[in-house]
């Protein structure tokens, strides 16, 4: 008990406003992209909807190290985009705290896409075509009526994004690297603890993560919770 | 899935009017091509004096702006939003405006109290006022209503048909109906279009169109259960030979018919002598329902189909004559109710 004190005493708490704050920021832009994603989709023609669909959730499928792969050489500061990123606006995406980001968004991003297509897939045609009857642009539409009933998809989709993001290990480890106080995120914090074979450290962690976890679920479900009373029971 | 091909041509000045079809025969894409739901491949849809669509001309009106009201089979009534978004979603102009639109709509139509329910806590009944309500509020120049009853139980159906009927008494812009019900489709318009396989089996006045269908398809759809090729043999007989006889008329017939539709009710027992426009039958099988009897009967020959089985409905009235008489000797034609069809489709 006493050692965990006293590593708790001198515990760098970096690794967890990083994950939050990766977590919080992927969480955001997939919420908003995958919405997006999954709108345009819905309008697509069959061809391009195969293609376009199977594109946006390659990187769940993927193992993450790979989607790494394909990051670094997108980004490396070796390469055409990774220099012109740098050379123009001065941005540098590996070994960065936007490095972790862009990681994570990518590898949580399809979580989000298709939980939304699903969510909108279940909302009846009619409904559309009655909103656009009564002369409600198709924007309001997917607004007013599309959104709020497929609002409990949305909610989970969100939960998995985040929990994913915040989980993210393989592509941020090879895209933003493990700079303590920049882009060691929790999971990186207890890898390389562990491999030190300090398990109290690790085991701090862990709890921390566990803690994180239960606290945005029952967050999540007390939000889903209001958008599933507007739903109809299934009597 | 199958290619299907929808060709209608049709103008109504009616103020009401009714589509039946079998499903499947395209009524309800005639339906939600006028709204917009679906696009035509070619054609031309006005609505007063407005073009909707017209294909020549590049011109294809976005449904928000064809101001059509429609009713679907479901009612489509927004799941999330209380009775009274739901009615005032389409209202235009201020929210003073709508809402005294909204309250307006709310009284006429008896949804008092339940303003703040949402659609699944109402019963049917309520859900189809409330859709309706939706509707009106909009002020749409045509409203469109798509097999609103077909979901409904029997017994809730005539009832929702009288309220619907009340409910666009005072309504000044053109309904149309599509149904597969014939007496939804009688009570309920002026002009009555039948459809069968995409194309339009007949068109009229309500009535006319029951009484006189003029083609086979149309009158199956109107309910006709008896139909026989026939052929004209001169001016005052014809054959109609899948009943194995010769009919005569005291009028001329008409020049150009190749079939002959008997309603199953306007069969005429008789006992005894046999009279002009009689024949015999063979008693195949029958069906006892709560206020008629229906005999299937088939022609006194040798070899005979499906095809050939005349049904012959009696109304409970008229039981007692049976049971005291027995079985009649003949079922006689009589040459008013004669209907002289073509097969095939008239377009």
């Amino acid at each position: 008990m006493n050692d965990i004190l006293v590593v708790l005493q001198k515990l760098d708490w970096s690794p967890l406003a990083i994950s939050l704050k990766t977590g919080a920021a992927a969480t955001v832009i997939s919420f908003f992209l995958g919405i997006l994603a999954a709108r345009r989709i819905m309008y697509c023609k069959t061809g391009w909807k195969a293609v376009l669909d199977g594109i946006l959730t390659l990187p769940m499928v993927l193992p993450p190290t790979v989607a790494g792969f394909f990051l670094l050489l997108l980004f490396s500061k070796r390469r055409l985009f990774g220099i012109f990123l740098y050379d123009t606006f001065g941005i540098k995406v590996v070994q960065s705290w936007l490095g972790c980001i862009i990681a994570a968004t990518v590898i949580a991003f399809p979580l989000m896409y298709r939980n939304a297509r699903a969510a909108f897939e279940l909302v009846d045609i009619d409904l559309i075509h009655a909103g656009r009857t009564l002369g409600m642009s198709d924007f309001r539409i997917f607004r007013e009526i599309v959104l709020p009933t497929a609002g409990p998809g949305i909610v989970s989709g969100t939960i998995l994004t985040f929990a994913r993001a915040l989980g993210e290990f393989g592509a941020t480890s090879m895209l933003a690297g493990n700079i303590p106080g920049k882009t060691a995120t929790i999971s990186q914090r207890i890898a390389m603890v562990i491999q030190d074979g300090d398990y109290v450290t690790a085991g701090i962690w862990v709890f921390v993560v566990i803690l994180i976890a239960f606290a945005v679920i029952f967050l999540m479900n007390i939000a889903a919770g209001k958008a599933l009373k507007k739903i109809p029971d299934w009597r | 899935m199958g290619s299907f091909t929808l060709d209608i041509h049709f103008r109504t000045e009616a103020k009401r009017l009714s589509i039946l079809g079998a499903s499947g025969s395209g009524k309800s894409m005639t339906l939600k091509s006028i709204a917009g739901i679906v696009t035509p491949d070619e054609g031309v849809i006005r609505a007063g004096g407005r073009v909707l669509y017209d294909s020549a001309h590049g011109i294809n009106v976005r449904t928000q702006d064809r101001s059509v009201g429609y009713l679907f089979q479901n009612y489509a009534l927004f799941p999330t939003m209380s009775v009274e978004k739901n009615i005032g979603i389409g209202v235009r102009g201020s929210r003073a405006v709508r809402n005294e639109r909204v309250r307006e709509m709310i009284r006429r139509f008896h949804l008092e109290g339940l303003e703040d329910r949402l659609p699944s806590q109402l019963s049917g009944g309520q859900q189809q006022r409330t859709a309706i309500a939706r509707i009106m509020a909009y002020s749409p120049e045509i409203i469109l209503l798509d097999e609103p009853f077909s979901a409904l139980d029997i017994y809730l159906k005539d009832q929702m048909q009288q309220e619907l009927q009340y409910q666009l008494r005072d309504y000044e812009g053109t309904v149309i109906l599509v149904t597969h019900s014939r007496d939804e489709a009688y009570r309920f318009s002026e002009d009555l279009m039948i459809v069968d396989e995409g194309r339009i089996a007949a068109q009229g006045k309500t009535k006319d169109v029951f009484s006189k269908p003029g083609t086979v398809a149309a009158a199956k759809i109107s309910g006709c259960k008896n139909i026989s090729t026939a052929r004209r043999i001169d001016d005052h007989t014809f054959a109609a030979e899948q009943w194995g006889t010769t009919l005569r008329t005291s009028f001329i017939l008409p020049q150009d018919f190749n079939a002959v539709g008997y309603r199953a009710h306007e069969f005429l027992p008789v006992w005894g002598e046999r009279r002009e426009n009689c024949i015999p039958f063979l008693l195949e099988s029958s069906a006892e329902l709560q206020f008629e009897k229906n005999y299937y009967v088939r022609p006194d020959r040798e070899s005979y189909t499906r095809e050939d089985i005349l049904t012959w409905f009696v109304q409970r009235d008229k039981w007692p004559v049976l049971s005291e008489k027995g079985m009649p000797d003949y079922l006689q034609f009589q040459e008013k109710d004669l209907l002289f069809l073509q097969a095939g489709s008239k377009a």
